[in-house]
């Protein structure tokens, strides 16, 4: 990959204001940067509108009805507001706080479902060979491999996360949003979940919402932080823990609040 | 004795009651039923004959058996498409919004119309629209008291369909959501196949209630005591003819009467039994 589309970014916020009511702003014209290829964070305490800002990331937030937006989100320099939001949610995935494999489903049919949901006929041979190039990029596969006709819900609930990513990348997109996937999860399947990350940013584009300052730091390339629909500071993550410009994000860093 | 135990005692001896109280009405029904049952045996379901001339009485029970399964299930057919997409309007299309809010406090006020204003509408207002069409004479039968017995459960399979529609984790429509899928897909696909055991099993609750209802089919059907040989004939449903013949009779015939009760006691239980058994696997 050259170094002009390493330095372009996939995702450019353009002065973003998101409000669930007239007036009461749950981002406030916020403006920042995704970097291709890596995973930015977006931290902040409950209620700072880090969820918000990446559901707009593929227009999820317009789901809550008298939604009101302002300002662009450009991929790739294109306004995803210009496109139809079935091309563009193919484009950005989304997984979710708490793992939601279809329960009516089987693993092997919670893979293509976003090919069947869409209507998007599919030889078998096609289907199988998405179906585990997906399971085998989230280490599922040697997990699952015998029990593909099972229904998605009997497995545990670190192995039904990495099943909804499974799902989010079988479309191959080129950003996936993750709003705190690993909430839920115990520390091992946490792990799993964030060693995953590591690898599917070679991949793909990540962007990742928590309230685990920790697991940012771990994680991370580039960090967010936000507070009251604002966004605070923005930056290298290695910069923004050592040395926050910003005396809000220094307190959060610190445990001050949050 | 402390006053948990006295509680406990009291809350046992009121549920008590009420499992004697239904323990003492299937009982005296069987009791009831026995000399029909005695004279007739398992012959008295499977016979069509209603005959209580005095000296040569003759009852069966499967004319009303089969005016009861009839009319309810065509009741339920006629009911479906009605209670399924007003439910999926009040809870997913327009959830949340004023218009759905409406729409189902009225769904609930028709739930609380007396069966006999529905049977005074039916015939007042349904049965001369029916006769204008030319295709019954009398406007009274299987299809007259079927159409007002559909719109009766209508409340009824709308509003359990409506809770178990709403009860579809939004996560799962969220899921879809980010995968491209429309509001369509999302409907067919994840909605409907998640609640189906739900909506199945309030139908089923439907037909319950559908076979059961008494006064407005006894004023619309026509009370004839014969198998319905098509659908604008006369029939009569087992409600129905308790209805209309328990003051004038005794011995064989009320023993009929009540071993019909019990009948109509038995299935309807099976099929409550059934719509809750579904409810609660899917819940």
């Amino acid at each position: 990959m050259s170094d002009t589309q390493t330095a372009e970014p996939v995702l450019k916020i353009e002065g973003l204001s998101i409000a669930y009511e007239p007036g009461r702003y749950a981002v406030k014209d916020v403006s920042a940067t995704v970097k291709r290829n890596s995973i930015t964070a977006i931290m902040g305490p409950s209620g700072c509108g880090k969820s918000t800002l990446l559901r707009a990331m593929n227009r999820m937030h317009e789901l809550y009805p008298n939604i009101e937006t302002r300002g662009d989100i450009l991929l790739d320099g294109q306004s995803i507001f210009s496109m139809s939001v079935i091309e563009l949610r193919r484009k950005v995935g989304m997984v979710f706080q708490r793992p939601n494999p279809f329960p009516n489903m089987t693993i092997y049919e919670n893979v293509v479902a976003g090919y069947s949901l869409n209507d998007i006929r599919l030889k078998k041979n096609q289907r199988d060979e998405i179906v585990e190039n997906a399971l085998r990029n989230v280490t599922l596969w040697d997990e699952v491999k015998e029990f593909l006709y099972r229904k998605g819900t009997f497995l545990s609930g670190g192995q039904q996360q990495r099943l909804c990513v499974a799902r989010a990348i079988a479309f191959n997109p080129e950003v996936l949003l993750l709003d705190e996937p690993t909430s839920a999860l115990d520390p091992i399947a946490t792990s799993k979940i964030e060693d995953l990350l590591g690898e599917l940013k070679k991949q793909y584009t990540i962007v990742l919402v928590t309230h685990n300052m920790s697991q940012a730091a771990r994680i991370s390339d580039d960090s967010m932080f936000m507070y009251l629909g604002e966004l605070v500071e923005a930056g290298r993550t290695e910069t923004l823990f050592t040395t926050p410009k910003d005396a809000r994000t220094e307190a959060y860093l610190t445990g001050k609040f949050g | 004795m402390s006053g948990d135990k006295v509680t406990k005692a009291l809350l046992f001896l009121s549920s008590l009651t009420v499992l004697l109280l239904s323990a003492g009405i299937v009982l005296s029904l069987t009791g009831g039923a026995i000399p029909a049952f005695r004279e007739y045996g398992p012959g008295f379901i499977t016979s069509t004959l209603w005959n209580p001339t005095t000296g040569s009485e003759e009852y069966g029970a499967l004319p009303f058996i089969a005016g009861t399964v009839i009319t309810s299930l065509l009741a339920l057919l006629l009911c479906i498409p009605m209670a399924f997409s007003t439910s999926l309007f009040i809870a997913e299309y327009f959830r949340g919004t004023r218009t759905a809010g409406i729409l189902r406090s009225l769904v609930d006020m028709l739930a609380g119309i007396p069966s006999i204003v529905y049977g005074f509408w039916g015939f007042y207002a349904l049965r001369p629209l029916l006769i204008s069409t030319g295709l019954t004479d009398q406007g009274f039968g299987i299809f007259t008291a079927s159409i007002v017995l559909a719109i009766m459960i209508v409340p009824y399979a709308t509003s359990l369909s409506a809770e178990i529609i709403a009860m579809v984790p939004s996560e799962l429509k969220e899921a879809a959501y980010s995968l491209g899928a429309t509001r369509r897909e999302v409907i067919f696909s994840v909605i409907i196949p998640s609640a189906r055991s739900g909506i199945v099993a309030s139908f089923i609750l439907a037909l319950g209630r559908a076979l059961g209802e008494t006064m407005a089919v006894t004023m619309l059907i026509g009370n004839a005591n014969i198998i319905p040989k098509g659908l604008f004939s006369p029939g009569n449903t087992m409600a129905s003819v308790i209805a209309n013949q328990f003051g004038e009779a005794d011995g064989l015939k009320l023993s009929a009467l009540i071993a019909i009760g019990l009948l109509l006691f038995a299935i309807t239980a099976l099929v409550n039994a059934a719509g809750k058994f579904i409810i609660r696997r899917f819940a």
